[in-house]
């Protein structure tokens, strides 16, 4: 019987928990944090829903398939190392952004590179999760009957 | 030359969406980039023929001599507006065929990526480029032919063929490497031919060289991959299995034969597989009786004709060459066309069980008919001009009549008896006399489905009569690409009565006769069949089925799929290894380090040790996981203490998820008692124990000689002024190092991938298992 008290917590732990990650995911470049952590921070958000409420309520909260995210930060991971060769310069050079954007800082390839690996991380995460959560369910579902 | 083939690819990524949105005219839309490039390659028609030298390079790896090198001469033009002009007949076919499919976005990505890739073979001036194209059509192919992913047949049919092209390849990529080594250079243009034929290796690169063209080219014995191809969409075997990517082969062949022909080991080895081909290929075609194997088998022998051309390698004998790989695209692909709109509007393709489709099937008759009239060698159709070159070619007719000649002619003209009774098959039963039952009741086609083989085989007659502008722009050219000086090929229909014409009327009459007595001449001649069709095949499918075979075993015996077992396996290893390396040769290190330890470092190490210590007695699994996690998160206290936060976030992150994965396996892990035992304990101890004190030894003794790397320093000045970054650790791994990083996460997908399959499979019984 999952507790009252941690389905409550979760349903405002769960959006403070996601900005959290990505603000690590953003400062990574200049203190400690980056992609990796952040991606991990997301992850866990969505684990602890899957903790409190079930399984069904955690991927619909996530929205898009794990699978489908990690494709989407490959992508976004790919596509910043090979922008360079449109102007003409070699693959993973870093491009940036001349002026600072309000709020993220200083904006680039890396910081695009780096939100992909965070996508793919938490993407990983969550499918690994997901399914060891959701073979369990199958197997508790057997027992009982 | 470079955006054209890049266009195909970048067609592919958005296939699947413009599929979405455009749903009954995808085909219609998608043709847009093949027709476009048609015409922007058409454009080069006269420059090409007046000898202009079109070439674009751009590096890749120079100092592998890896670059992206383009040519356009006479053969590639030719070749690129037969991928182009017939890709996008096949565009509009496959979205009418395979209109309303789920898949269809995936099918047109496919083929979009096959055209780029044939395009860049074609294209590629420099051997090692053309490779990787090479290999691209291999991968497309094999994805297009196991479109229908869900039928066995399909996956078995495009593994075969990729295993077999794919060893071919890997041949032929020796085989370029001693050629480029050979020859001075990696650029087909800049080889020269006369240190390749003078060198020792010439033999060896030869024979590696023709294994990769006559496994693509389906040549015997490595022909069986091709009528398994069959299980594909129709669309794909008229693009592919007829018109373009078996050329491939052909084509190689044609490219390198100014470096590499010319000798009699090259003539001998063509000739011979080539007129093998021909027959075996025309053989198995006259005897069956589904339209696409039929079809299919005529395409072997029509390439095995090609490739005894090659060898030939007179003048004439390129000419026709480069003449019959025109001529063949046409009406093949328009008859595989046909073929598929009949399957499409009737469910079969048996021509026993097809009849009378004339009158609802009008203009698909029509433009098989054009094709078939060209392919039996009818005037006035290029066919005619291509037959006859064929014969002239090799009769040598400048030349006395030698035997060699006279068996080559008469075996050539056994094919070609084959190719006018194949004609016949394909047209004369399914829409001429009566009409049969078929499973589905065809009513007429849409224009998607017959645009393509009427525009063809239309195409075929035009060329027949007039013929000049094809020899002038596309044959002379080609030719003299082939031949390596320039060549004139003058095409026209009436040469008067001369042998070859006599030729033709023999093999039309022979074709004829079979077609005409075929009731009582295939069961005789269908009982060499399994020799011919099933003996290379069962060597090709014993070696694929084997090899994994013989895979479990091994494995069954190294890997029993206890994963403790496994790391016990390697710790052990490494604790011998190193071990013994260690002490035999390095001192023991000085243990002056450890005066420097701290107050709360012992602290730490104290509550580390109490953890190991309830860990090693624990009663639970539980308890046994709560333990493990306090030497987690104390590990993470340890990274923080030496400044490392970066790490500590990452290794307090992932210690928080393991539990909470281990926690989701508890339930279906036996009890604890089962899994250590006492005595496994104790052997657990000792492995463990040993491997830790060496580790501990061989990092004491690392550290205490002081490290100075130019790349502290390094990084330390880099990492802002360059990079941006005050995180020299995020720095390295986003910047610095970005490509492992790129590699690492495409690792952890594979990863994700393989976790979600085994989670998927579901145990026999109960036993233990873990993941």
């Amino acid at each position: 019987m999952p507790s009252m008290i941690l389905r409550t917590a979760i349903r405002l732990l769960l959006p403070l928990m996601l900005l959290f990650s990505f603000f690590v995911l953003m400062r990574g470049h200049n203190e400690p944090g980056g992609g990796f952590v952040g991606g991990l921070i997301a992850a866990a958000a969505y684990a602890l829903y899957a903790i409190a409420f079930d399984l069904p309520s955690a991927r619909a909260a996530l929205r898009f398939r794990p699978m489908f995210i990690i494709g989407v930060g490959l992508a976004l991971a790919l596509a910043s190392t090979l922008l360079p060769l449109l102007v003409n310069k070699p693959m993973f050079t870093s491009l940036w952004i001349e002026q600072p954007v309000p709020i993220l800082g200083k904006v680039g390839t890396t910081t695009s590179f780096d939100a992909g690996v965070y996508l793919v991380v938490v993407g990983v995460t969550l499918s690994i999760i997901f399914a060891m959560a959701a073979r369990e369910e199958i197997e508790h579902d057997e027992e009982d009957v | 030359m470079f955006l054209a083939v890049l266009m195909g690819f970048l067609l592919a990524a958005f296939a699947p969406l413009i599929t979405r949105v455009a749903r009954g005219f995808s085909g219609w839309v998608l043709a847009l980039l093949p027709i476009g490039l048609f015409i922007y390659f058409a454009s080069y028609l006269e420059p090409v023929r007046s000898g202009e030298d079109i070439r674009q390079m751009i590096e890749w790896v120079p100092q592998l001599g890896v670059n992206l090198n383009f040519r356009l001469d006479g053969l590639s033009l030719m070749m690129a507006l037969i991928i182009t002009g017939i890709g996008t007949l096949i565009f509009i076919y496959g979205g009418g065929y395979l209109k309303g499919d789920v898949l269809l976005g995936r099918f047109f990505a496919y083929l979009s990526i096959f055209m780029a890739a044939m395009l860049g073979l074609v294209l590629s001036d420099n051997i090692l480029a053309l490779f990787v194209f090479w290999e691209l059509t291999s991968i497309s192919s094999y994805l297009l032919i196991g479109y229908k992913h869900t039928y066995e047949d399909s996956r078995k049919a495009a593994l075969r063929a990729l295993v077999i092209t794919g060893a071919g390849g890997l041949a032929m990529l020796a085989g370029f490497v001693l050629l480029a080594l050979v020859s001075g250079s990696s650029d087909i243009s800049g080889m020269s031919a006369d240190a390749v034929r003078e060198s020792g290796l010439y033999i060896g690169i030869l024979i590696l060289i023709c294994a990769g063209a006559f496994t693509k080219s389906a040549q015997f014995p490595f022909h069986s991959w091709l009528p398994g191809a069959m299980a594909a969409p129709t669309p794909v075997s008229a693009y592919l299995h007829s018109a373009t990517m078996v050329k491939a082969g052909v084509y190689l062949l044609a490219r390198l034969s100014p470096v590499l022909g010319g000798t009699p080991e090259w003539s001998g080895l063509l000739i011979i597989f080539g007129l093998a081909t021909v027959l075996v290929g025309g053989y198995l075609a006259i005897i069956q009786f589904d339209l696409k194997r039929i079809l299919a088998y005529s395409t072997i022998s029509s390439l095995g004709v090609m490739v005894t051309l090659l060898g030939i390698d007179t003048e004439v004998a390129i000419k026709s060459a480069v003449l019959f790989l025109l001529v063949h695209s046409l009406y093949k692909g328009a008859l595989f066309m046909v073929a598929g709109t009949i399957d499409h509007e009737t469910g079969t393709r048996d021509i026993r069980q097809l009849g009378g489709l004339l009158r609802i099937l009008p203009l698909v008759f029509v433009g098989g008919a054009l094709a078939a009239l060209s392919m039996m060698g009818m005037i006035p159709f290029i066919g005619f001009i291509g037959k006859e070159l064929i014969y002239e070619a090799t009769l040598d007719v400048e030349h006395a009549l030698t035997t060699t000649n006279a068996i080559i002619t008469a075996l050539s003209v056994l094919g070609n008896m084959s190719a006018v009774a194949v004609a016949c098959l394909v047209i004369v039963p399914p829409f001429l006399g009566q009409r049969k039952d078929t499973p589905h009741k065809p009513h007429g086609a849409p224009i998607a489905l017959w645009v393509g083989s009427l525009l063809l085989g239309a195409l075929g007659l035009a060329m027949g009569i007039v013929p000049e502008l094809v020899a002038k722009y596309l044959i002379s050219p080609s030719a003299s690409a082939v031949n390596g000086a320039p060549l004139e090929a003058k095409l026209y229909l009436w040469h008067g009565i001369t042998p070859m014409l006599i030729l033709s009327m023999i093999t039309l009459a022979g074709g004829f006769a079979y077609f005409a007595l075929r009731g009582r001449l295939v069961p005789v001649l269908a009982r060499f069949d399994r020799g011919a069709q099933m003996g290379p095949d069962r060597v090709f499918m014993g070696v694929i089925n084997g090899l994994p075979d013989f895979a479990k075993k091994v494995t069954a015996y190294t890997q029993g799929g206890i994963l403790r077992h496994y790391i016990a396996y390697i710790m052990a290893f490494l604790l011998l290894f190193m071990g013994t390396m260690f002490f035999t040769r390095v001192a023991l290190p000085p243990l002056t380090q450890l005066e420097d330890v701290r107050i709360y470092e012992l602290i730490l190490c104290g509550v580390i040790l109490l953890a190991l210590a309830m860990l090693l007695q624990a009663k639970s699994l539980l308890f046994a996981i709560a333990s493990m996690s306090v030497i987690g998160y104390s590990i993470t206290a340890l990274f923080v203490m030496y400044g490392a936060p970066d790490l500590a976030m990452t290794q307090f992150a992932i210690e928080t998820l393991s539990v909470v994965l281990f926690v989701l396996m508890l339930y279906r892990l036996p009890d604890i008692s089962i899994i250590s035992s006492r005595l496994v304990r104790a052997r657990d101890a000792v492995i463990a124990g040993g491997f830790g004190i060496v580790i501990t030894m061989i990092v004491l003794s690392i550290t205490a000689v002081p490290l100075d790397s130019p790349l502290e320093r390094f990084f330390a000045e880099k990492s802002y002024v360059e990079a941006q970054g005050r995180n020299i650790v995020n720095v390295i791994l986003v910047d610095f190092r970005g490509f492992d990083t790129l590699g690492e996460i495409t690792v952890l997908s594979v990863a994700a991938l393989g976790v979600i399959a085994l989670m998927r499979l579901r145990p026999r019984n109960n036993d233990e298992h873990e993941d």
